[in-house]
């Protein structure tokens, strides 16, 4: 059980964030989940590239062969988790400037406002 | 379509969904049985090659540079679509002027908040700057380094008012800040092309001592570069985010 734990969170937390997007009727809700979706995969990579008794992959202190996790799925959360918070920020803004011109976030009445 | 029919669409798909992941679990090697022969290959010479002990720096920055100066104009392009996005349209004044509940108060800044934002300023600006300038050491590097660094001007925002926040942080000079940021990464990487060697190859002294913050050539400078880079990203949209408030403020009177 505690060899798929971790990827059972994943799948969870990869369908709660999606099924927020799909039922959402605010754009600025929407968007969170959209970033729940996303972390879904950090958890995905930090548990791909986990060892047992391994340390993390930082050699200031430790001996430099001490097995160690993973550390490119760490570089690839790292890098990720900083760019989508400009992401989400550029979304957020197009939020704004939606709500400007129509008066509303409800996702389903700026589909309706279209054309 | 209804939110009903879309929900069902979604279950599903959602259905289908589960069965692929449940197949592709069962693929997997078990949680803690990591068998990737990346990874392991980069753990059993990355010290050596880089003198730098922290090796997710010395990935993000050396081995995978490449993809790194990739995320970086993902940043630098996120920063200037919000300002394009927020830009001032014609007739925005009047259109922002509507505050949509006039009538509600808006507390002033308590004392206790100015002053826990102007206690931790001067200790964040030096964490940031720490982490940033630490890559090849241990668990930091620019892009930690950069956000905490960006996170000080929200406390002086947070301090005072946005009209100070705009004159610790003028958008020219953010601006200029951003560009030298992720221009210096891009010509770090070209430096090494003029000297004949692969794009971003590391071409500065190693350092004999590994993990000395003088340690592993261009992995702490460009570490540098992507933390100006990415403060002065996060300055840029959280003033452009902040702007937008202002505007409906300053209808108010």
């Amino acid at each position: 059980m505690m060899s798929v734990f971790p990827f059972i969170v994943v799948a969870w937390i990869l369908a709660v964030g999606l099924y927020g997007v799909v039922t959402s009727r605010n754009l600025v809700h929407q968007i969170i989940c959209l970033i729940v979706v996303q972390s879904s995969t950090y958890v995905l990579l930090l548990g791909v590239g986990y060892v047992t008794g391994a340390v993390a992959p930082y050699f200031f202190d430790v001996p430099d062969h001490t097995p160690a996790v993973d550390p490119v799925v760490q570089a690839l959360a790292l890098t990720d988790v900083v760019v989508e918070a400009a992401v989400t920020a550029l979304l957020l803004s197009f939020a704004i400037q939606a709500h400007k011109r129509f008066g509303t976030l409800d996702p389903h009445e700026l589909v309706s406002l279209k054309g | 379509m209804t939110p009903e029919q879309r929900r069902w669409i979604f279950l599903a798909a959602g259905i289908g969904f589960v069965a692929f992941f449940l197949w592709g679990l069962s693929g997997l090697p078990g949680f803690g049985n990591y068998p990737g022969p990346y990874g392991l290959a980069i753990l059993r010479v990355a010290v050596a090659q880089t003198q730098a002990t922290g090796v997710v720096s010395a990935i993000n920055f050396d081995y995978r540079g490449f993809d790194t100066v990739g995320e970086e104009f993902i940043l630098f392009a996120a920063a200037a679509g919000v300002s394009v996005v927020l830009r001032r349209l014609r007739g925005e004044r009047e259109r922002s002027a509507l505050d949509e509940a006039a009538d509600r108060d808006v507390p002033p800044t308590s004392g206790a908040v100015r002053m826990v934002a102007l206690l931790f300023t001067g200790p964040v600006v030096v964490a940031g700057w720490w982490l940033a300038s630490h890559a090849q050491t241990n668990p930091s590097g620019g892009f930690q380094g950069g956000v905490v660094l960006a996170s000080a001007f929200v406390l002086i925002y947070l301090a005072g008012e946005f009209l100070v926040f705009k004159r610790f942080s003028p958008v020219t000079f953010t601006d200029v800040v951003e560009a030298v940021g992720a221009g210096g990464f891009a010509a770090v990487g070209l430096s090494a092309v003029l000297m004949g060697l692969p794009y971003l190859t590391n071409f500065l002294p190693l350092g004999q001592v590994p993990g000395a913050v003088s340690s592993s050539g261009t992995i702490a400078l460009i570490s540098f570069f992507v933390g100006l880079e990415v403060a002065a990203a996060f300055i840029l949209i959280v003033g452009e985010l902040l702007e937008q408030t202002l505007l409906i403020r300053q209808g108010d009177s």
